[in-house]
């Protein structure tokens, strides 16, 4: 057995961030257009775009941020990168690129994902048929993961594609948080109402976390318990602890399993993000400021992501590539 | 053809022309009894239900074939009929021997042009068509390949003319193409008429990559006890891309790009995520120009800054050799029978296509004479691109083709219209016949060895002849019968 390339253990990588990408992608979509709406019945496009920053890019295009053009600017249309078809033909290039590595299971069903979403038009979108298009890619994505769980050989590239999966869903749960919690931040007469407790109610399914959550608290939905169980809650498979924890061990068993000298640097940043995630209190956040706390997390992901580039995918400097991640 | 039950070979007809699967007039193919009963057994519309199981099973699949000039459709479906192309134990032996013997004198040439030039010395072939072909490569002389096997994949085009003869159109000795589709349309038809197959005694063709690794790995670098065999493939914009994945797939081995490798103190290494590892055989599939921007095209990206120095010393082996080019040469081509005769004493078993060359004041007098019945084509391209085809051709691009031949004869060879045998193949209009031709492939380390089966690419277009892929062309799977 020859040692793994560094090109393929960036792309197996990237392969596993940009089919969780799109997965998280197709469930806020989908959770955005059946919770989110407000006292007169209107939904909120627009905090989709803040979660993604992608106002600017949006508005140079687009008048409005209406449901048709934000639904169709983030699932089928090609020429924005953050749309769940760019994401998959991403993941499907990146494949193409593994071919001789994932198996053929992988390579047919990824490959067969980004020709149907090729296929599909607008019309496929309208809103009685968003439900059902989200629910296609999710399954799809989680069909992928399933395949990989089954198939998937278990040297060092299956590593990186563990550790590709986690940082992206960690980074995706802190920017769910972020621009919901702002969005959501309660005034005095909402607290507690029904409105305000459906908006809770979405952000954890946009995290697939509503059940788990409700196992955890029968009753209520304090905001900070919301964003602490996002946050902190090690048993929450996305929660951001949880993911941290995961892209920890899987570099630590990858390190020794593969007699790796490279990659300490990645590691400490880890200990580091993962001794606050295990020892600061949701309240302790929030008095700080969470806004403030998510950023300094998303920094210390962009800095994992830099130095395992330097350490493993050839990258030069560390710092070069803390773009590369969008 | 004669049939008792009305099935959908019944109303086959050959159009005249030797057929692969019915034989020639007043000669029928007796080995493809059992199989045309088969056949003949389906209806029409179950076999075009399998025909199109086949083919979403291949767009699944994502096999792909670029098309240069179809910019924007990077994946295309290459065509796959399901009639598949029938060889006879006695006709394959003949190939067999024929393909090894070819690539036999190939290698031979090769060592020779680039060590002590005795075949030039001897006046056996034109000293400025070997020195003076934009293919000889000068840095190659002097540099010993291990076993001087240069052309360790070989691809042989061989097409049958009214006869039934096997004749070689030309040989691939540079970097061939087309052995996956042969692995793969087998594994296709075995899916999809497993029916058709049972009992027929076919050669399986599955243990190419194997076989390929073996030989790499024999003509690694000497002393080298585990060699780091690689596949170099220009990436995945390569309209061969598919199957530089197939081979690697196949060898268990790592398919770099040129920008996996480097260069240290003349030894060749690929980027690993424990750092440099050694590479010690590889398998490239970029052509000569692009492998190293120090001794070749400075502009290309796709190879590796030193490799030809690191080669020159031995410290690494690549298949092909690098200039072999010079071997496959169309006008090269035309002394082949003398090369073999030259090198091994023996005549050709394989008969060439009767060759003018235009270089030559008589060839291209006869050329320009004979023009409305010859196939012309340019001695420096592949892929079909640029032939003229006399009878088929237009008063204005025969035009052209005399233009073009007085402005640059000895950039062109021409030969006879072959009447290129046709096979049973599935169209819009029932069971039609449509030209195919054959490519071999010829794996060489120590010795060589010669897949049993091949490409055969068919031209689907009534009454084409062209079956290159790049043209519309489509493949089926070769069956040689044990």
């Amino acid at each position: 057995m020859s040692r793994l390339l560094s090109r393929y253990a960036e792309s197996i990588y990237w392969l596993a961030r940009y089919v969780e990408r799109a997965e998280n992608l197709a469930r806020i979509l989908d959770v955005n257009e059946t919770f989110s709406r407000d006292s007169r019945g209107w939904q909120n496009w627009q905090s989709i775009l803040e979660i993604n920053r992608d106002e600017e890019r949006f508005f140079k295009d687009h008048d409005q941020a209406d449901a048709e053009a934000v639904i169709y600017f983030y699932t089928l249309d090609q020429r924005n990168f953050t749309s769940i078809i760019s994401a998959v033909n991403q993941a499907r290039g990146n494949a193409r690129t593994l071919r001789p590595l994932i198996s053929t299971e992988m390579w047919i069903q990824l490959n067969m994902f980004s020709n149907i979403l090729k296929s599909m038009q607008r019309e496929d979108l309208s809103e009685p048929r968003l439900a059902r298009f989200c629910n296609q890619v999710k399954e799809a994505c989680q069909t992928h993961t399933g395949i990989t769980e089954g198939t998937f050989y278990r040297d060092e590239s299956w590593f990186f594609y563990q550790i590709g999966r986690a940082i992206e869903r960690a980074d995706q749960t802190t920017r769910l948080l972020d621009v919901k919690y702002h969005l959501l931040l309660p005034n005095d007469e909402e607290v507690g109402s029904p409105l305000d407790v459906s908006h809770w109610n979405a952000v954890l399914r946009s995290a697939a976390g509503y059940h788990a959550f409700r196992r955890v608290q029968p009753s209520g939905m304090m905001p900070g318990d919301v964003a602490g169980f996002l946050l902190f809650h090690s048993r929450f498979p996305r929660s951001v602890r949880a993911c941290v924890h995961d892209i920890s061990n899987r570099l630590s068993q990858l390190r020794s399993a593969y007699s790796l000298i490279g990659g300490s640097d990645a590691l400490e940043e880890l200990d580091e993000l993962r001794s606050v995630l295990d020892d600061i209190t949701i309240d302790q956040v929030i008095r700080k400021g969470l806004h403030e706390f998510i950023d300094w997390v998303q920094l210390k992901l962009i800095r994992i992501h830099g130095e395992l580039g330097a350490a493993y995918f050839g990258y030069a400097e560390p710092t070069d590539v803390a773009q590369s991640a969008e | 053809m004669a049939q008792t039950a009305p099935g959908p070979l019944s109303a086959y007809e050959p159009d005249g022309f030797f057929c692969e699967m019915v034989g020639g007039s007043g000669n029928p193919a007796e080995h493809t009894k059992s199989i045309r009963q088969r056949l003949n057994s389906l209806d029409l519309e179950e076999l075009r239900g399998r025909a199109r199981d086949a083919e979403l099973e291949l767009y699944s699949f994502g096999i792909t074939f670029t098309v240069y000039t179809q910019k924007d459709v990077i994946d295309r479906i290459l065509p796959f009929d399901v009639i598949p192309r029938v060889i006879s134990a006695q006709e394959w032996e003949t190939i067999e021997r024929g393909v090894t013997q070819r690539v036999t004198a190939i290698n031979q040439f090769l060592g020779d042009i680039y060590h002590d030039q005795k075949i030039l010395k001897d006046g056996i072939i034109p000293r400025d068509l070997v020195l003076g072909n934009k293919n000889y490569c000068p840095q190659m002389e002097g540099v010993d390949v291990p076993f001087g096997t240069y052309v360790h994949i070989n691809g042989t085009d061989l097409v049958r003319g009214d006869d039934g003869q096997f004749l070689v159109l030309e040989d691939n000795a540079r970097c061939p193409s087309g052995v996956s589709y042969v692995v793969e349309n087998r594994h296709l038809m075995q899916r999809s008429f497993p029916d058709l197959m049972s009992n027929i005694g076919i050669r399986s063709v599955s243990n190419y990559g194997q076989k390929l690794h073996e030989a790499l790995v024999e003509t690694a670098p000497a002393g080298v006890s585990q060699p780091q065999v690689v596949l170099l493939s220009p990436g995945t914009y390569n309209s061969a891309y598919f199957e530089h994945i197939f081979l690697a797939r196949e060898m268990g081995v790592p398919l770099v790009e040129g920008s996996d490798l480097v260069v240290e103190d003349d030894k060749v290494y690929m980027k690993t995520i424990a750092g440099l590892d050694p590479v010690h055989v590889i398998y490239r599939r970029v052509s000569d120009d692009f492998l190293d921007p120090d001794a070749f095209n400075p502009d290309s990206a796709l190879g590796s800054r030193g490799l030809m120095q690191a080669y020159a010393k031995g410290n690494v082996s690549l298949a092909n050799a690098i200039g072999t080019g010079v071997a496959d040469d169309k006008a090269v081509y035309a002394y082949l029978p003398r090369i073999i005769k030259y090198y091994m004493d023996e005549d050709a078993i394989l008969a060439n296509v009767e060759t003018h060359i235009c270089r030559e004041p008589e060839g291209l007098a006869y050329t320009l004479e004979h023009l409305k019945d010859l196939v012309v084509k340019p001695v420096g391209e592949s892929g079909g691109y640029g032939i003229t085809i006399g009878p088929h051709a237009s008063a204005q691009e025969l035009e052209k083709c005399r233009t073009d031949l007085l402005a640059d004869p000895a950039n062109y060879i021409a030969q006879p219209m072959i009447n290129l045998s046709v096979s049973p193949t599935l169209t819009d209009d029932g069971i039609k016949a449509r030209h195919v031709d054959l490519r071999p492939f010829a794996v060489t380390g120590k010795s060589t060895w010669v897949l049993p089966g091949g490409l055969s690419r068919v031209a689907l277009t009534k009454g084409s002849i062209v079956v290159n892929s790049s043209q519309g062309g489509g493949s089926k799977d070769t069956w040689v019968l044990e």
